[in-house]
């Protein structure tokens, strides 16, 4: 990406074909291709042909154990009249904007309060990662068990205080909570971190010099951090929605298998349910597509500069 | 941590305000660790106990007991074996394949280097779910449904990205002199990254082995995609399953939560300082 680095050749290159040559007749850079071919090889063949083959599935009445002939679009018009493939994305939807926005706004408002040199600096960056050392499997398992209603501490919390009536673990409503809750207990230290080093890198003298100028609170958050701060929000953001978008772990297990988001329905569709294989290849599209969307929004629309185009 | 000096001037607001802080800085700790607290206390109290109501706060009467079932049940013993294999060979792979990537990120220049970051970037977008199918397919003709090799290959995948990323900025930091000396002195490339760069990367090696450890062991929808037997199951595929098992045993369920987790978190907390610069390293620079 970078240009004028190579005085020498780039005196003699050519338009048209001549970057081939200067490209692959360098034994610098024909290093570099080989160095990068392994990883890039085995990501288009595990990652992207897949992919492709999955759109080709859900044209087709394929099944598990046979490709099919072309159906044109009928696995698509099926998923969208499944109620359950509503209820998965509807799940999604409402899991991922709540999980997200309340693990954006924690989590920066932790990052600004220890934004500072204090005594046990190092207890709190460990707590920090306890959550996030946690596999998520387990930690919806350790949750399910709190949120039990004979042994949960959760339920009995809940139910003492008189804020429930009913066991977490039966009612739809209360599990999506649940899962949420979990959710941001488990990433919110994470987008902590991520802010607080972006944090950390915004110099001193910049608000010395807004205080000078006799800008307040206020006016020092809008004007400096969060403008300095974009970046950092932007990649912690994105990085969160698409997280929550695919999640399949937490709602499998915490769910019992009961609690639908578009992953679970694509898992059923395709690994559980004889029947359901071809909308659950369509729905298998549907997500690649829709978070192919969410990201390129990120990267477009708000501008987020991904660490690419560096130095 | 220099950014102290913004907060100077507050500091002749007194006490009120750090205790305050430091409130807040509590219940923000005893938040983050209590479920691990909670569910280890449940892992060593007896079935009595456990359904006492209310609940005790502090175990009464520790036992072992929990630990000695599901210690004793074989299904659980293999699971940890076949995750501790899983993750260990996805590690070496990924360094291997990794390293090599970022090095050549790093610090050679050749004109597609900006697609070439996007397309591993890509990898970490990716939805995985939508994949599973064909994946299911194409491993089922070539015979790797119920091999260790179906879930390596598709965890290398989908950790490489990490891998690679946090490779990259640990390369960065070094000092390019040493390598350029090292070729003044007739070594090739390849042989300037064995000799020179990956002793001194060491570190930041081995910090990416640890998180990208970490990544397999957490892995559960490609084992519970193509691992169908129980003999093969990780530990993710296997716990989810004793609530089956060990219907009422919630003991039993605590301490397997247990005696996976405490490995993780002991590792995170030896390594904290590194982990927590290997994390930021892509998001500050951004």
């Amino acid at each position: 990406m970078k240009k004028g680095v190579s005085v020498a050749s780039a005196s003699t290159e050519k338009k048209g074909r001549g970057w081939f040559k200067e490209e692959f007749g360098n034994p610098e850079r024909r290093t570099a291709y080989y160095m990068v071919l392994p990883s890039l090889l085995i990501i288009v063949l595990v990652a992207f042909f897949p992919i492709l083959y999955g759109i080709a599935l859900s044209l087709t009445d394929s099944t598990i154990s046979g490709f099919g002939s072309f159906i044109g679009f009928e696995n698509y018009t099926d998923m969208f009249q499944d109620s359950d493939f509503g209820e998965g994305l509807y799940n999604t939807v409402i899991f991922t904007v709540v999980s997200v926005a309340l693990e954006f706004f924690i989590g920066l408002g932790i990052a600004l309060a220890i934004n500072r040199a204090f005594r046990g600096r190092g207890l709190v960056r460990a707590a920090v990662l306890v959550p996030w050392a946690f596999p998520t499997v387990i930690a919806a398992v350790m949750w399910r068990l709190m949120f039990q209603s004979q042994v949960g501490i959760v339920q009995y919390v809940a139910d003492t205080l008189g804020i429930i009536s009913e066991p977490i673990l039966s009612s739809r409503t209360l599990l999506l909570i649940g899962v949420i809750l979990v959710d941001v207990w488990k990433t919110t230290p994470f987008v902590a971190l991520l802010l607080l080093a972006g944090l950390q890198v915004i110099p001193g003298e910049v608000y010395e010099a807004a205080r000078v100028d006799g800008a307040n609170w206020m006016q020092r958050f809008f004007r400096i951090t969060l403008p300095l701060l974009k970046g950092a929000i932007l990649v912690a953001v994105l990085f969160r929605t698409l997280d929550a978008y695919r999640v399949y772990d937490l709602f499998w297990v915490l769910g019992n298998r009961e609690l639908a988001s578009l992953s679970t329905y694509v898992y059923e569709g395709v690994r559980i349910s004889q029947l359901q294989f071809g909308p659950g290849n369509a729905a298998a599209v549907f997500i690649f597509v829709t978070a192919f969307l969410i990201a390129l929004f990120f990267i477009r629309v708000l501008g987020m500069r991904t660490s690419v185009e560096e130095e | 941590m220099a950014s102290a000096t913004t907060t100077k001037g507050a500091a002749g607001r007194g006490t009120l305000n750090s205790v305050l802080f430091y409130v807040f800085l509590v219940s923000f700790v005893l938040v983050s660790v209590f479920p691990l607290l909670w569910i280890f206390k449940m892992s060593i109290v007896t079935k009595t106990e456990l359904f006492a109501s209310p609940p005790t706060i502090l175990p009464q009467t520790p036992t072992s007991e929990s630990y000695g079932t599901i210690f004793g049940d074989p299904v659980f013993q293999q699971a940890l074996v076949n995750s501790t294999i899983i993750s260990s060979v996805t590690t070496v792979i990924c360094l291997f394949f990794g390293s090599i990537t970022a090095y050549a990120i790093a610090r050679l220049r050749f004109r597609f280097k900006g697609t070439v970051m996007t397309l591993i970037l890509a990898i970490s977008f990716f939805p995985a779910v939508a994949i599973i199918a064909p994946l299911f397919i194409q491993f089922a003709q070539v015979g790797l449904i119920d091999t260790y090799a179906s879930v390596i290959i598709t965890d290398t995948v989908f950790a490489l990205p990490l891998t690679i990323w946090l490779l990259v900025a640990f390369f960065r930091e070094l000092p390019v002199d040493l390598e350029d000396a090292a070729k003044v002195d007739g070594a090739t490339t390849i042989q300037a990254f064995r000799k020179v760069i990956v002793p001194l990367a060491a570190p930041g090696v081995f910090t990416t082995a640890i998180l990208t450890f970490i990544h397999a062991w957490n892995e559960f929808l490609f084992a519970n995609t193509f691992l169908l037997e129980p003999a093969k199951q990780p530990v993710t595929v296997a716990i989810p399953n004793f609530a089956t098992v060990y219907t009422v045993d919630y003991g039993a369920q605590a301490a397997a939560a247990v005696v996976v987790t405490v490995p993780l978190v002991i590792l995170v907390l030896i390594f904290q300082r590194r982990i927590v610069s290997g994390l930021t390293a892509g998001a500050v620079k951004g």
